[in-house]
Parts: C-alpha cells; structure tokens; sequence
C-alpha cells in the first residue's frame, strides 16, 4: 500500500513544473493568442490542482507513516567544495495541505481573471506571470531545503513585483511594486545570513537533516557553539518571513501591494505568497523550538502586535481593497502568534481557512470593483446585494468565516489559536487575539454593510458579473462554509499537521463561547452603527479625532519610512558621490596636474601627455626595481642586469 | 623549428580561437570600407568561429583529472626562459569563454555603427583577441604581453567613438588608459621581481606552476612586497576601492562595445590575475593582506552601492554598481579558502555576462533616445518591450536575483566568506539591500511610468540587434538553473590546478569564529 503511495509521491515534481511548462509556453509560443495562453494556463493549474488532490487523497491514506516518515525525493543541484545542495519534493501532510490550498485558490484565481482581466492589453502576458507564479509557490511547498525553499521564496516575489506592476503606465502600481520588493529584501538579508550560518554550523540546509542534526547536536557545545547561537540563527531566520508575512515594522508594502489587479491581490496578496513566511516558520520550526524560549515569545508579541496594529489601522479606511488589506496583515499576524505560542497545528488550520474566505472576500471585492467601474471607495458604494445577489452572498459567507461565527471554517481555527494561548501560558496574547476577533467582526461588518446594504447610489449601475467570476466564488464559498470541519474527525487536522507528539485534544467549546460573543458584539456594533445609525460614526470620529487621524494614516509609519529614505539613505548617497568626485578624483587629478607640471620642468620640449605619463611611469618603474634590486637581502644576491639582459 | 613539440590536433584548439578574430581582422583591413555590412559580417563570423572553438573547449575538457588542457609549449626566448605556453584549466577556461561570449554579442551591439566601421571593427577584434590571450596564457610574459596590447584600442575606440556627458570623452579615454598603464606599471615590477627570485636556482622561468612551485624561493618579506604590487596594479583593474574611478567615467565615455568588454571581461582579469598569480604563487603575501583587501573590498561594495543611488546617467549607475560588484569578488578573493575562490571566479562570469547585458541595452537606448540621462527616460516597456526584458533581465541578476547565475555565484561566496571574515561578510551582503533599491529604481524609472509620446517613434531592438539578449539572457538562467555546469567546473579548476593545496597552508578558516 505504502510502497504504491510513494510511487505516486514521485510524481510531486509535476505539480510546479506543469505551470511552469505552461509560463514557457506562454512567453515563447502563444502569447500572441490571448485565448490559447489562458487555456494553457488554466489546463496546467488544474491539472496540479488534480495531482494535488491524489496526492492529498495518498497523504490521508498513508495516514500515520506518512506524518513520521515524509515521502522524500532529492537530486544533486550543486556539488562544490564546502557547498552541497540538494533539489528535491518533500510530501508530508503540511506541503500537500499547502499543494491544495495553492493550487484550488489559484485555479480559482486563474478562472476567474477570465472575467476580470477581459479585454487588458496584456491578457497573456498576465497569464504567463501566473503561471510563473504557482510554479514558484508550488515549488516553495515541496523545497526540501532551505536554499531551495529561499530561491522559490524570492522568486515568488518576483512574480509579486511584477503583478504589482502590471499596468506597469500607473506610476503608483510601479512605485507600490518597488516598495513590496525592497522591503522584503531587508527581511531577506536576515534570512540569508540566517542560512549562511546554519550551513556553517551544521554543514546542511536539508530540513530533515537539519532537524536531526539539532535533536542529537543540541547538548553538544563543541558542535553547536553557545545556546546564543541557535537563537541569534532563529532570529535571523524570522526576519525572512517579517518581511514576507508583512510583520510589524516591514508590514508597509502589503496594502501598497493592492496596486495589483484585483485577482492577484486575491491569491498572491492574501491567500498563498504573503503565508509563505508562516510556512517557512512552520518548516522550520525545530529551529525555533531549538532556541531560546524567547525566540518563541518574541514571534509571539510581534504576531499579536501586528495582529491588533493592523486590525486598527483597517477600522479606518475606506477603499475596500485596503481594508481587506489590512485585515489581511492582522491575520497573518494571528498565524504568526499562533506558532509563538507553540501551535503548530493551529497556525497552519488558519492558514488554510484564511486562505478559502480571505481568496473569496477578495474576489468578491473584485466582483464589485467591477460592477463599479473601478471605484473603490466604499462610501461610494451601497445597497449591491440586490443586484449582485452571489458576489453578496459569498461575501456575507466570507464575513461570517471571518468574524468566527459557527459554523464557518473561521470559527474552528480562530477559535483553536486562542484555545492555545490561553492553554500555553500567554494569557495577554489571548486578550489581545480576542480583542482583535472582536475588531475584525467589526469592520469586516462595517465593509459589508455599507457596500452590500444600505441605501443604492443612483449614479451606480452595478450587475452581477459573469460566470466565470461567479463559479469561482461559489466554490470558495463551499470551502469557507465546510473547511473547518476538518478539525472534527478522529483523524483530524491535528492528527496530519502538528509538531512533536500528538494528542488528541477536544475542542474547548467553553472558550469558543467567548470568541463567538467577541465576534457577534463585532458585528452587532457596526449593525448598530453603520445599518440603524444609533451610534454616529462621525461623531466618534470627531471625538476622539487624534486617535481617527492616526489610525487613518496608518500611525505614519510610512511617512517615517520615506523620511530615512530621503533624507538618510539619499543624503549620504550624495555626500559619498560628492566624496568620489571631489577627493577621491580630485587626489587623482591632482596627481595627474603634477605629473604634468613636472613633466613640463623636466622636458619642457615635451607636450604630449601620453608621453609624460610614460615617462614618469618608468621612471617609477626603475626606481621601484632598483630597490628591489639592491634593497632586499634577497634579491640583491642577484645580478639583475645580467639576468635581465640575456647576455651570457 | 625542430624544438616545436608534436602537435596533436587538441592542442592547437586555442590557438584557433585567439587567431580566429585576428583573421577577421586581417580580411577586413583588405576590404574596402565602404563595405561596412561585409565588414559586420566578417567580424561575426570571426567572432563565431572563436565562440564555437571555446564553446566546445568548455563542453569537452575533463573534469577528471582536470589541470591544465589543450596545451600547446613553444619555447619563444629560451635564455629568459619565455615560453609561447598556452592552456585552459578550470579557472581560465570559464573566463575564455566568458570573453566569447561578450565578444560575439558585441560586434552585434555594435551593428548600427556607421562612422569608421572599418577601423572600429578591425580595433574591437584586436582588444578581444588581446583580452583572450590573457586567459590562455599560462606564461607570466605572454600574459603581460597580452594584457598590454589591450590599452591600445581601447583609448582610440574611446576617443573616436565615444560620448562626452559629464567627463568629456578624451578625459574618460585618458583615465582608462593611465589607470592601466599605471597598473600594468606596478605588475611589470611585481613580474620582474618574481622572476628574478624564482630564477635563483639558475633555472629561469615565467610560467605560472612554476612560479607557484618555487615557493621556498621567495622569503616572507619579499611575498609582502611582491603581493602588495599585485594589489595595486591587479585591484585597480578589478576597480577596488580607493582605485576604482576610471570605472564610472571610463564606462560612461566609452562606446556601447567597449564598455561591454571592459566591464563585462577586461576588469576581471584584475580578479583571475589576484588568483592565478597573486594567491597561486604569492599565498604568504596574499595571507597578510588579505585582511586589509577584505576591508577595502568591503568598503567598495557598501561605498559604490551608494553612489549608484545618487546617479542621473545610467552608464553610471552601471558603472558604480560594477565597482560594487567586483568588491564581492575582492572580497572571495581574501577569503582564502577554495569555496569563495570558486565563487570568485563565477561571480566574475556571472556578473561579466550580466554588466555585458546591461551596457548592450543601455547602448541601444542611447542610440534611439539619444540620451541617458534617467529623468529624460521612463515608460520605455510601452514602445520597446523586448528591449525592456532584456534591461530587467541584466537588472534582475545584478540584484542577485534566485534563477539567474548571479545569485548562486554570490551565495557561493558569501559560503566562503561568512566564516572566515564575518564582520565583513555581513557588512558586505548588507549591501544587496541596496543594490535592490538603486536597480529598481533605474528600472521603474527608465522602464515604467505612463507613456510619453516624444518615444512613440523609436522601434523595439530586432534582428541583429536581439542577439545580445538571446546569448546573455540564455547564459544567465541555464547557469542559473543549473549551476553545477558553471561551478562544477571551476571548483574542479580550483581543486585541480593546485589552487586548494596552496591555500591550505595559509587557510585561515576558525570556524565559529564569530560566537
């Protein structure tokens, strides 16, 4: 049985190389033919979306063996000196839980772009960086090690950037494009020193190997240095996924980020790129458990800080795709504390219900933003669940899934990060999760009732979107509604999915209670507020307008950020220019006029410079030589000029 | 001509691929010149033959046992011991190919030249050729001869064909050419030194195992000495810190061609020379300086990074990015140790075909916009999207991106480094942060942004004009993907050619040295 099931965990390697076939494909053969490059695409995405699924289908079959003994397949990449890498497929229940998250929402994606991306210019172009993208992110999931997983990772971002700046005319989608790759650039630069120690120390990148090397090596000092060591590698290492989790302080390119057509927002930007930090943590997280406790509580804090900072910021805007934005940081920031507090398997089930509501809420907006001719302030909107009865639907399903409303996929993993806070000790980190729960309803609430109920606006004339927009939502829908149920059976999610030993835990249906009471309090305040008017939101925002003006400038951090940039940064760039050219030149001009001059007192008859640097060069030259011809002991046993004439 | 040694078939490899552009050369110097389409093609053609001669050198030399191969020895003076002594290992043999490559796409980025073609293409064969010569030399003398027949061209190509901006062209012409002689200078005594000391057994010679073997010939004092002249002359080659400002004005003068081959393989025989000669035959020498080289190329990279930043023109911001660039080689290079010189030497192909890349592209906006300046440029994807993939391709491996041969030539030496000189490995890579941030700049700024419509009569690159693009653009993602090509081979160099024996003894590996 097994032996059949790692026959077919050979096969992984097709599951990135279809949609990397079908980039190819796209860039050199068809791109002319806008249909034949998005039924290229589409074919190969569902095609890995198939394979995803058998493999998915094995991984639960093969049940405990597989979770103890993850189907592995390596082949050399680089064989050097002090340098030896592996390329490989890794199948264990978490890369194929993240094959199937990956490849459904970028099907998803993908189908639906047919709808929203009709009739843009570079229709194919922005199916081959689709394609590019789900190899990248596929081939991420089943990196076997961490130099692998870091190539994909960047590549990914790549593929970020350049869907960032697709309409690549608008000065704010090229600026915003920039901004996403430099910032995670700075988180990558700990990453990768991250990596170059960890080499060092233990002589592998290869995660199995890696973890081994740590369990039997970690008492060892002679091997493992100091217990500092471990935790300052740990600590580099996170840096990669603040910047590709959009944590606190490298959070700023991600609402920029939805310069980017509405789709891409939907699966890079929410639902599969922006997790990649968390699943780097999750990959890694022997490292982590390795070093200091405070490594641990450090992600901890920041998850629960960019959580709550985030879900802040959100109750405040008014573009809708920016609010989904920052509802999107603080979500991460949620997986991100789940793993601080220890979970695993919590972290990685909101990831994956996360990715299902999050995908569709964003496409929803995409449906809306369509109907609305790209307006996207919500202000603007109102009363579209009449004419766009799905998109509104699904939305308000993905509202619920959110907000943590049984029985919605939301409710289960919400629910089960804050079961574990409270359980793991970090009863602040619960307080502040709740709190945010409760922030989230509300202006997820907020979002859908000014844009979906309300009173029309008569200078809009919204229509529900086509098909191929609308199949998609409908299917994401299904698994917001049912995603969660995974956590119920004897096998669950926790059974497939967790770090160290497992044990079955039931779900904890007392603390549950609270979080559903955060959630609907959420949702009745903005009813409240936004659908019976009883509390005037003008009001609040005049009241404690210090507060709204801080929140809706999103604490001004990006204004700090430019000031270092330009002033900072730029500034010593032309101090440094300056120095370039004026001293560091200006000593070799210098040099240069009195070589010159001298030149002209020795050979006044000799104009031409060429000549005069010649000359003074061999003089140099025979100067140099006759110090090493008669200075050194060494040398001065020799005749020189005998040698160097050739007379014998 | 009895002395000549039998001459297998194999052995004559390499002189074909340094005669093949002479020849071209010489059949144009015949041609009339008005015949300036015959002329282009002649130059390719020569240029061809040599690429597919050094192509299949690269493909068929033996890993196992590897050294030195296709050798061909003539003894030339044989009373000072000069051997016409030619030969490939592992570590020369990516550059030759390196300087191929450029040299081919450059006669095609050099296609729509129509002043004096005949005279610019007759010098740019003779500069490749020159620049060839220094690669398969494995005779100290017949490298120098090679390395000065170099300056020559390259100050008249600059002075006829060159642009004036913010130096003029005549200044540019004449920093590059002192900044070589002045190099070559000081390595003409570092020569004439080592010979003399390795010539005290009454046994002279100039080739390089020789040289290298002779090691209880050249006391500590004398290594310091003789290494610290290679350092002048080699580092301001490889433009190190504080020898490094011919580079930015010498590029930014020079046409499109000349600044391809300087940047892209001139500059690294400044790097192959540290390691064929400085570390190989000098490793004492080079194990006390090497601190201070890592603290000069560490300032290179973060000083240049900067600078980049503060660029209007974009030759510039190529220029001072390759000064940057080449501190990661400087940088590998005192390193001492096998991995970071594998590294150094790929990070010298790599970023070679990359700067080769970047200036063809940046030559074909001069020549349809008629200007460089980045304010006056931007929204170029609209009308010239081939063009803009190849300017964010060169972008994308200068910013080390994973997928492009930059990357893995960076980490490799960031392997080799990160334990021996942490500090500066760590300040070193720092500076990858703002390689991103001056690339993506250039980029958006030349490449983005809506469309003017001053640019809507210009056409996209094609014909002749694409292959630049194609070569460079397919050598930087097969490496890329598949590294063991590239790296494999040099390691086998670095292993085989006795470079790793040599820096065993002076290794200065402590591991875990920083905690």
């Amino acid at each position: 049985m097994f032996k059949e099931m790692h026959d077919l965990f050979q096969w992984a390697w097709l599951i990135p190389f279809l949609p990397f076939l079908s980039f190819l494909i796209i860039a050199f053969v068809t791109k002319r033919s806008k249909r034949l490059s998005s039924t290229i695409s589409i074919l190969a995405i569902l095609s890995s979306l198939s394979l995803a699924v058998a493999i998915g289908l094995g991984v639960i079959q093969s049940g405990e063996k597989i979770v103890e003994h993850p189907a592995i397949v390596n082949v050399n990449w680089l064989n050097i000196v002090g340098l030896q890498i592996d390329f490989g497929t890794i199948v264990d229940p978490l890369s194929a839980m993240m094959l199937f998250v990956v490849t459904l929402v970028a099907s998803m994606v993908q189908i639906y772009s047919l709808g929203y991306m009709h009739g843009d210019e570079g229709f194919s172009r922005y199916y081959a960086y689709q394609s590019l993208f789900a190899s990248s992110m596929l081939g991420m999931v089943l990196a076997t090690n961490l130099l692998q997983l870091f190539i994909f990772w960047e590549l990914v971002g790549l593929c970020s950037y350049l869907l960032i700046g697709f309409w690549f005319f608008k000065v704010s989608a090229r600026e915003a494009a920039k901004k996403a790759f430099i910032t995670t650039r700075v988180g990558d630069f700990g990453l990768l020193l991250g990596m170059l120690f960890l080499y060092v120390k233990f002589g592998t990148l290869d995660f199995v190997a890696l973890s081994a090397a740590m369990n039997t090596n970690i008492q060892d000092v002679a091997v493992i240095g100091t217990a500092g060591y471990v935790t300052v590698m740990a600590f580099l290492v996170f840096m990669g996924p603040v910047g590709k989790s959009g944590q606190f302080p490298l959070h700023v390119w991600l609402p920029d980020a939805m310069e980017g057509p509405t789709p891409v927002s939907a699966l890079i930007h929410a639902a599969t790129m922006v997790v990649a930090g968390v699943y780097l943590v999750a990959r890694m997280f022997f490292l982590f458990d390795h070093a200091d406790p405070m490594a641990l509580q450090f992600i901890a804090g920041l998850g629960a800080f960019t959580a709550i900072f985030a879900a802040s910021i959100a109750i405040a805007q008014d573009d809708i795709k920016r609010i989904l934005a920052y509802s999107t940081l603080s979500q991460l920031g949620y997986m991100m504390f789940a793993l601080g507090v220890g979970s695993l398997t919590a972290s990685m089930f909101h990831l994956m219900t996360h990715a299902f509501f999050k995908a569709l809420m964003f496409l929803g907006a995409g449906s809306v933003i369509y109907a609305m001719h790209h307006k996207q302030d919500i202000w603007e909107m109102g009363g579209l669940w009449k004419k766009m009865p799905i998109t509104g639907t699904t939305f308000f399903i993905g509202v619920l899934a959110i907000s943590g409303v049984p029985p919605f996929a939301g409710f289960w993993s919400k629910d089960e990060i804050l079961a574990h806070a409270l359980h793991n000790g970090h009863p602040i980190i619960y307080g502040v999760g709740l709190f945010t729960a409760f922030l989230t309803a509300f202006y997820m609430s907020r979002l859908f009732f000014v844009v979906f109920m309300g009173p029309e606006k008569k200078e809009n004339h919204p229509h529900e979107s086509p098909w191929s927009m609308t199949i998609p939502l409908m299917i994401l829908a299904f698994f917001s509604v049912f995603g969660g149920f995974v956590a119920l059976p004897e096998h669950n999610f926790a059974f497939f999915i967790h770090y160290g030993t497992f044990h079955h835990e039931p779900i904890a249906w007392g603390l549950a209670g609270i979080s559903v009471v955060a959630g609907l309090l959420g949702i009745g305040l903005a009813y409240a507020t936004y659908i019976k008017k009883a509390i005037s939101a003008e009001k609040v925002a005049a009241q404690y307008s210090g507060i709204y003006k801080l929140l809706k400038n999103k604490y001004y951090v990006d204004e700090l950020y430019l000031w270092l940039i330009h002033h900072i940064m730029d500034g010593l760039a032309k101090i440094l220019y300056w120095f370039d050219i004026y001293i560091v030149d200006g000593v070799v001009n210098g040099l240069a006029l009195i070589t010159r001059g001298s030149g002209r007192v020795l050979r006044r008859t000799n104009t031409g410079q060429l000549q005069t640097y010649a000359m003074v060069f061999f003089f140099a030259v025979v100067i140099i030589f006759m110090v090493f011809a008669f200075g050194e002991g060494q040398l001065s046993a020799l005749n020189p000029l005998a040698t160097l004439g050739g007379v014998k | 001509m009895t002395a000549l040694p039998t001459v297998s078939s194999m052995s004559m490899l390499l002189p074909f691929t340094l005669l093949a552009p002479l020849a071209a050369m010489l059949l144009i110097v015949f041609l009339p010149k008005e015949e300036t389409k015959t002329i282009k093609i002649v130059a390719a053609m020569g240029m061809l033959v040599s690429l597919v001669l050094s192509l299949y050198a690269f493909l068929n030399y033996q890993w196992e046992p590897g050294g030195m191969q296709y050798t061909l020895t003539i003894p030339w003076i044989p009373d000072l011991g000069v051997n016409l002594a030619l030969g490939v290992d592992g570590l020369s043999l990516p550059m030759l190919l390196l300087t191929n490559l450029i040299g081919f796409a450059s006669i095609y980025a050099s296609w729509n030249i129509d002043k004096r073609v005949k005279e610019f293409f007759v010098l740019l064969l003779i500069l490749i050729a020159g620049v060839m010569g220094t690669f398969i030399a494995r005779d100290l003398f017949i490298f120098f001869l090679f390395y000065e027949i170099v300056v020559i061209p390259i100050y008249i190509m600059v002075i006829i064909w060159g642009s004036t901006k913010r130096v003029t062209k005549e200044y540019a012409a004449m920093k590059l050419t002192i900044y070589l002689l002045i190099g070559s200078a000081f390595l003409l005594v570092g020569m004439v030194a080592l010979y003399l000391a390795a010539g005290a057994n009454g046994n002279p010679t100039f080739m390089f195992d020789q040289l290298s073997a002779r090691q209880d010939l050249y006391s500590p004092a004398f290594q310091k000495v003789a290494f610290a002249l290679m350092i002048v002359g080699f580092g301001s080659l490889i433009s190190m810190f504080p020898f490094h400002s011919w580079s930015p004005d010498g590029y930014a003068g020079a046409p499109t061609a000349v600044s391809m081959i300087h940047a892209g393989v001139l500059k690294k025989i400044g790097g192959y020379g540290l390691i064929r000669l400085g570390i190989y035959v000098l490793p004492v020498g080079a194990s006390f300086w090497a601190p201070y080289i890592a603290t000069l190329a560490v300032i290179s990279v973060l000083y240049a990074a900067f600078i980049a930043l503060a660029q209007k023109d974009l030759k510039y911001v190529v220029g001072y990015s390759s000064v940057s660039h080449m501190g990661y080689v400087i940088i590998a290079v005192a390193a001492l140790n096998p991995t970071a010189a594998t590294g150094a030497v790929g990070m010298m192909f790599a970023h070679g075909v990359m700067a080769a890349l970047f200036f063809s592209m940046i030559g074909f906006i001069y020549e349809k916009t008629h200007t460089r300046n980045i304010a006056d440029l931007g929204g170029l994807a609209h009308q010239m999207p081939r063009l803009a993939i190849g300017f964010m391709i060169a972008g994308m491996a200068s910013l080390g991106l994973p997928g492009t041969v930059n990357f893995i030539t960076e980490f490799t030496i960031f392997m080799g480094v990160i334990n021996v000189l942490p500090v500066h490995a760590i300040l070193g890579i720092a500076g990858i942060i703002f390689t991103a941030v001056y690339i993506l700049r250039t980029i958006a700024n030349v490449l983005f942004g809506p469309r003017r419509a001053e640019w809507d009569h210009l056409t996209d690159i094609r014909g002749p004009e694409l292959v630049p693009l194609v070569i460079f653009g397919f050598v930087i993602f097969f490496a890329g993907i598949f590294p063991n090509v590239l790296l494999g081979m040099i390691d086998s160099g670095v292993t085989s050619s006795g470079l790793a024996k040599v820096l065993e003894t002076v290794s200065q590996a402590k591991i875990g040295g920083l905690f």
